[in-house]
């Protein structure tokens, strides 16, 4: 029996454990990559993994898309759901203006290697 | 059925990232990123977050992809082999995710009803909806009634990058032009 509440908590909590893993992958490609679009490709990973944190909490199982009609009578939570639409679209556009310094970095240094960059510097 | 579809897709979405974090080439790279995108959009659904999926689908895997595959054009497609050694990443990101995996031990079981947020704030949205604004869908109400200024802060973020990457990008043609007129 005992067992057995272990494997539900285990299993209860994929979403979070996921969550945590896409955020240490993110994490991993930001610090450990020096190429600058890898590390933008690793920023939305990082972004994304929190949509999962945030709706994650807000499914009921048995409930239904949060669109009130006769035939139903559990939904799910909307409000992360509203918060997350947002963060999509700010998410966009932060890559948008990571990639639009990324093209101008690559025109003033001829490279998107950040050690490459650097080294180009007067600074080191 | 629910939990198993959502066991399913989250363990795709983990084996993509793996994939993510090897792949040296650029383009793949953005390729796996659309499909890692799509994903989520089907996992989202999964959870009941329609209008999430969709906005994901059509911006994460769509404009997402399109503005990665433009940037690519304009730079190079291949990634230098790594100069430093991977230690000091894989520790920081172990260490964080252990932290977090401490952080998230308390938190409710996936798909419980009692929750605080589930009982108190979700379930107020859900009845006041249709006699306060008439919109049966939710999400939309909360979106464009309840949390209007949120819409609002929004569009002046969008508006600013907007902004930002136009004066960055602005001067390329400029400079291009010149460059010719040197060769020449």
């Amino acid at each position: 029996m005992e067992g057995l509440n272990e494997l539900a908590f285990v299993l209860g909590g994929v979403n979070h454990w996921i969550t945590v893993f896409l955020i240490m992958a993110g994490l991993y490609i930001i610090v450990s990559r020096s190429n600058m679009i890898k590390k933008l490709v690793g920023l939305s990973i990082f972004q994304t993994s929190v949509y999962l944190l945030y709706v994650s909490p807000g499914k009921i199982i048995g409930g239904t898309a949060p669109i009130i009609s006769d035939d139903f009578a559990v939904y799910s939570n909307p409000l992360p759901h509203v918060l997350i639409l947002t963060a999509i679209v700010v998410g966009v556009a932060t890559l948008a203006l990571g990639l639009a310094l990324v093209v101008r970095i690559n025109e003033a240094y001829g490279s998107i290697e950040e050690d490459e960059v650097y080294s180009d510097g007067d600074w080191n | 059925m629910e939990f198993l579809i959502n066991l399913v897709l989250l363990l795709f979405l983990s084996a993509v990232t793996v994939a993510i974090i090897g792949v040296r080439n650029l383009f793949a790279v953005v390729v796996l990123g659309g499909a890692y995108s799509f994903l989520m959009a089907t996992l989202l659904i999964a959870m009941d977050a329609v209008d999430v999926g969709m906005t994901e689908a059509a911006v994460g895997a769509g404009v997402s992809t399109v503005l990665l595959l433009s940037a690519l054009h304009l730079t190079k497609t291949d990634e230098a082999p790594a100069r430093h050694s991977n230690v000091l990443p894989i520790a920081l990101s172990v260490l964080t995710g252990l932290v977090l995996v401490y952080g998230t031990w308390d938190l409710p079981r996936y798909g419980d009803s009692d929750t605080p947020m589930n009982t108190h704030v979700g379930a107020e949205y859900l009845e006041r909806s249709i006699p306060e604004t008439t919109v049966p869908n939710v999400v939309t109400s909360v979106l464009a009634s309840y949390r209007g200024y949120d819409t609002l802060g929004e569009t002046a973020v969008i508006f600013t990058a907007g902004i930002g990457v136009l004066m960055l990008l602005k001067g390329r043609r400029r400079r291009e032009d010149e460059k010719e007129e040197d060769r020449s």
